[in-house]
């Protein structure tokens, strides 16, 4: 099988040691130039198109298809339908632990949601199959679709999230509001977001006999392989996904969809390569999204300014036969010292697709609101938003009491706050004017994202040309992943990076783990670490055995690999070449493996935590009520940084992302008919350049000697959290008007009519 | 999308014949088409690619100061035009306000002023809409509708125009150049698109096979260059269609208002030129008194179509706005946030 090979090149040149250098991207030449592959470049001989038919309708039945149209259409295939559709091994309405969800592979003729899969069209041409789809003219029993608050049917969800608790008690929560001297309340409405990855969900699918070959993006590559095996009833090792480049994923490429599976049947069902590439309005469906919430906070405060009660109820939105909850309520948990804290959900169920992660989900909504609601409090304590944050800061993890494996929250106010200018913030609302008239206003937010770490395996190996080789299946989805990872195994393998290959982005490499809860880096690179340390310590017996190196019997006052040298750690100047020890040895390679996984004990006695501080600047003009964040300034401390550059963009993307949720991201559901009203780029807004003129991230350092041996925690989410409280803020500073419902709008901001 | 015929024409005269013929459309830039026909609300059955035709490409001064525009000229090659943005900077700066640098660089003079409403209803072939489907019915009037027309809609259409480009060419009563079936004709841009009536898909005033060639702007238009601005309030800073846009220009001389022009986009199924506010400024001083006295006048027939009610006092205020700048004057070179609110001129005082 081919696999997809990344030589180092000599562009990238390290700066002094491996980690923590600022190196580009291994794979950036490749993408500014084109040359990068994504799964919908792929083409196979005797290739055919498959393009879905999708419903307009959110709930009945599909009482009809024009089949007969849509075949007779010159270059059609095949029409999958409920009718015709080969069986699959595993139960569709079925979850599949741990990530699987309920999908529609034309299991019935039920419509459950608008842009559900109803048929596939299989054809020689994408041209001939989309304009099969659309000659299928379906006919249906149309009930009326619940897409709102009021018709939505609610209930009691067992968990949130990913396997989150419903509801955390911390404290006796009306005890605390009774002693309160003020309390402050106010309700919030997020709105159904979807991820909108650059690059569509798309598949080219292969069968030879029952092993299935799948180019796509994917951001679980070995769970994947499980996934379908399950569903094609093969053996997991009998599929081998290639997913080299992900143009963006954001949560929605780990989860298998109905689109993707039935383009991969029709491959089987035709013995024919399939390709299937999702039109953006399809992705507003079946691909998952983030649910609407609604939220309602209730913060109580002494006569000090300190917390005595918070309360944080979510109702969020989920679909009429799956859950997942946005877990917006648990946002309130980590981050203030309140001596008592509830945070519940409640479901509701929606005739939508279902919702999924997507990137910080929970914490984004749910930071969204806990911060300005905070915010509000602080107002009505007459106090500074920062000062209040800071009389509340929680040294220890709120309602457990358990230490922070490390938490640099203070230093990130504090630099945060200076390189902003947040000193001689008027505390009232509609105090600044810019040269131009304009209202300017200055918010702040609290960012925090928790640090998991899933289990991940990898294997160096160190070569005879004393270069390394390292393997892990894992997942560069933009976010620079490989070149994190390979600086990590260059470093343990006491190597240069632009003297190790990594391979990486196939699932038969070894397991590298999931590309999700900013936990990729920390999780595959562990692996990574260990099985480059595992290489160096057979090199290290080697050497040390063998009388004839200059390291013989250095085992006792040990060694150091360096710039593929060993070296006596007392007597540096006694040293050998890897080249030549492997050649004296008579060996052409050592192979490193390792699997790793966090220290349980580490875990359960330490709350693990990334955090940071975002203030913003914004500008509403006074009449038209038009926003602008003109300045974002973030400090984060994230456990030790293996690349700031890459961090560093990491940080701009959840910040402007942050803005997004702000001021524009909402999928307008006509709730007539439960369609999605915008589902394209023209429409869904997402910021342009000259949204955000100026972005500031700040590295705060911070030594963590708990969440893993790296010392590293997660960067990928945390930047919208805290970011959309900040702008919400600052656009009450400016106008005194209080976010409500994101995003904010136009209308909103008029004043007096 | 349909399988279609595919028509090359050598000349204007070909492709008039060629588009005469039922279920033809012309094919120019296509950034509007192409997205209608992957959408499958337009399924035309012969396309007429009128991009390679002689002729249509320049830009003509008149030894009087009018100039003809070709209509395959792009966009960006028009408002980068040194002479025409600076004769008027009025229609250069919503030219530059409009979609993003790449649609500007394919798009043309006369794609743009042919472009078809953005209404979600009219693009998604599941809902009703008289505009796409006569007599389906107008499935906007109840439905999403905050950004719908607040001016000159009707029960049975309550889209928008979405050009920038459309609304100082009103307002400077700008002519497009027509060939046809039967010869050459001039209709004026405030003439060639349609309210919709109990007719909406009658969207233009062009007949069957007709094609624009030129845009031609008259020579007194040039007069009001030095007070000139178009304004747009949209939802994100670029790359967003107007909630409401403004395209105000004036002569001032002897502290009085000589002559106005005033033209509202976002507002309506077409570009709104506000005659009776027009004739209030003129002969008035330039003032606020006399700008939000125009406002109302402009709005005076506004009302809302659905959840849109906003846009009418947001339409007054940009006016406001809109004739405040342009009474300071128009900014040496074009704003770096073309006819944005946040434009970072000094001259772009606010209204306080």
């Amino acid at each position: 099988m081919p696999v997809e090979i990344f030589p180092s090149s000599p562009e990238h040149r390290r700066h002094g040691s491996n980690a923590g250098q600022p190196l580009t991207r291994r794979d950036g030449l490749l993408k500014v130039t084109g040359k990068a592959t994504y799964a919908a470049d792929n083409h196979r001989e005797g290739m055919l198109y498959a393009v879905a038919a999708v419903s307009s309708i959110a709930r009945g039945r599909v009482k009809s298809l024009d089949v007969q149209a849509a075949k007779s259409h010159p270059g059609v295939v095949e029409v999958i339908t409920p009718a015709n559709r080969p069986p699959l091994a595993h139960n569709p309405n079925q979850k599949m632990p741990p990530f699987g969800f309920r999908i529609e592979v034309l299991q019935d003729d039920t419509v459950r949601y608008a842009n559900q899969p109803i048929a596939m069209v299989v054809a020689e041409t994408l041209e001939a199959a989309t304009e099969g789809a659309a000659l299928l003219n379906p006919q249906y029993e149309t009930d009326t679709a619940r897409t709102r608050r009021e018709n939505g049917e609610r209930f009691k969800p067992e968990a949130v999230g990913v396997g989150g608790p419903s509801r955390v008690a911390h404290g006796d929560i009306e005890a605390g509001f009774a002693s309160a001297a003020r309390v402050t309340e106010a309700e919030f409405v997020t709105p159904a977001q979807y991820h909108n990855a650059m690059e569509p969900h798309a598949v080219v699918a292969e069968w030879d006999g029952d092993r299935l070959t799948l180019d796509m993006p994917n951001q679980a590559l070995v769970l994947s392989c499980a996934g379908y095996a399950t569903y094609f009833g093969i053996p997991p090792e009998n599929v081998l996904i290639r997913s080299p480049f992900i143009g963006g994923g954001f949560g929605s490429k780990a989860i298998l969809n109905g689109p993707q599976i039935l383009a991969i049947l029709a491959a089987r069902m035709l013995k024919r390569p399939v390709k299937l590439a999702l039109p953006r309005a399809q992705m507003y469906g079946p691909v998952g999204h983030r649910g609407a919430t609604w939220q309602k906070l209730r913060v109580g405060t002494d006569a000090g300014g300190r917390l005595t009660a918070l309360h944080h109820h979510t109702l969020s939105a989920t679909s009429s036969f799956d859950d997942f909850l946005e877990p917006a309520a648990n946002a309130s948990l980590p981050l203030y010292a309140s001596p008592a804290i509830l945070a519940e959900h409640e479901g509701l169920r929606l005739d939508t697709g279902t919702p999924g992660p997507m990137r910080a989900p929970g914490e984004a909504s749910g930071s969204a609101a806990l911060e300005v609601a905070i915010d509000e409090a602080a107002e009505a304590c007459g106090m500074d938003p920062l000062e209040f944050r800071l009389a509340n800061y929680a040294e220890t993890e709120p309602g457990t009491g358990r230490p922070f494996s490390s938490k640099a929250l203070r230093e990130c106010y504090a630099e945060g706050a200076k390189r902003f200018g947040w000193s001689g913030r008027p505390l009232a609302a509609r105090q600044m004017r810019d040269e131009n008239g304009c209202l300017v206003g200055w918010g702040m937010g609290t960012a925090v994202f928790h640090c998991p770490h899933f289990p991940a395996e990898a294997r160096a190996t160190l070569r005879a040309d004393g270069t390394g080789l390292l393997e892990t299946a894992g997942v560069d989805m933009g976010q620079g992943a490989w070149t994190a990872l390979a600086q990590i195994g260059a470093e343990a393998l006491g190597l240069d990076p632009e003297m190790v290959e990594l391979r990486s982005g196939v699932s038969s490499l070894p397991d590298g783990g999931i590309a999700g809860g900013s936990g990729h880096t920390a999780s595959a690179g562990l692996a990574l670490h260990n099985a480059g340390r595992n290489a160096i310590d057979q090199l290290v017996d080697l050497a040390t055995a063998d009388p004839e190196s200059p390291l013989f019997g250095a085992g006792n006052v040990g060694v150091v690999a360096r710039a593929g040298r060993l070296h006596r750690r007392d007597d540096e100047g006694r040293s050998e070449s890897y080249s030549d020890i492997l050649a004296r040895a008579r060996r052409t390679e050592l192979v490193g493996d390792a699997k790793a996984a966090r220290e349980p004990a580490a875990a359960e006695a330490h709350a693990m935590f990334s955090h940071g501080a975002v203030f913003a600047e914004v500008k509403v003009d006074p009449d038209l009520g038009q926003v602008r964040a003109t300045r974002l300034v973030g400090a984060f401390a994230a456990g030790r940084i293996i690349n700031p550059r890459l961090v560093r963009s990491q940080y701009y993307g959840g910040m402007i992302w942050g803005a997004s949720f702000a001021l524009l991201e909402e999928a307008v559901t006509d709730h007539r008919t439960g369609r999605i009203m915008n589902s394209d780029l023209a429409e869904y807004h997402v910021p342009v350049n000259a949204d955000l003129p100026s972005l500031d991230a700040i590295l705060i350092p911070e030594d963590d000697p708990y969440v893993n041996p790296l010392g590293v925690k997660g960067v990928g989410e945390i930047g919208i959290t805290g970011t959309v409280g900040a702008i919400a803020n600052a656009v009450w500073h400016a106008t005194g008007v209080r976010a409500r419902r994101f995003p904010i709008r136009i209308e909103d901001l008029l004043s007096d009519w | 999308m349909n399988r279609f015929e595919y028509v090359r024409p050598a000349s204007v005269q070909e492709a008039v014949t060629a588009a005469s013929q039922p279920g033809s459309v012309y094919l120019a830039a296509g950034t509007n088409l192409l997205d209608l026909m992957k959408l499958g609300a337009a399924r035309p059955e012969r396309v007429i690619d009128i991009t390679r035709l002689p002729g249509l490409g320049e830009i003509d001064w008149r030894p009087d100061g009018s100039v003809r525009i070709g209509a395959m000229v792009r966009n960006s090659d028009l408002a980068y035009d040194e002479r025409f943005a600076r004769t008027f900077p009025v229609v250069a700066e919503a030219l530059l306000s409009g979609a993003s640098a790449q649609l500007r660089n394919a798009a043309t003079v006369g794609g743009n002023l042919m472009q078809q409403t953005r209404c979600a209803y009219f693009q998604d072939v599941a809902s009703a809409c008289n505009r796409r489907a006569p007599g389906s019915g107008c499935d906007a009037r109840e439905g999403e509708n905050r950004l719908h027309a607040v001016l000159g809609w009707s029960e049975s259409c309550i889209a928008t125009h979405p050009s920038d480009f459309c609304v100082p060419l009103v307002a400077l009563d700008a002519v497009t150049e027509v060939a046809g079936p039967n010869g050459m004709r001039d209709v004026a841009i405030d003439a060639l698109h349609a309210l919709p009536g109990e007719t909406p898909e009658r969207e233009t005033a062009l007949q069957p096979g007709e094609l624009i060639t030129a845009l031609k702007l008259p020579s007194d238009a040039a007069a009001f260059a030095d007070h000139a601005r178009y304004l747009k309030v949209r939802e994100r800073t670029s790359f967003a269609f107007a909630v409401v846009s403004a395209a105000a220009a004036l002569r001032i001389d002897g502290g009085k208002i000589q002559s106005a022009r005033l033209a509202l986009g976002g507002v309506a199924a077409k570009p709104w030129r506000a005659r009776d506010a027009e004739a209030v400024l003129e002969n008035a001083p330039p003032t606020q008194e006399a700008f939000a006295k125009a406002a109302e006048l402009a709005l005076s027939e506004a009302r809302p179509s659905g959840k849109n009610a906003f846009k009418i006092e947001l339409a007054r205020r940009l006016i406001v706005r809109a004739l405040s700048l342009s009474t300071e004057g128009t900014p040496e070179a074009m704003p770096a946030l073309p006819a944005s609110p946040f434009a970072t001129v000094p001259s772009a005082n606010h209204a306080r």
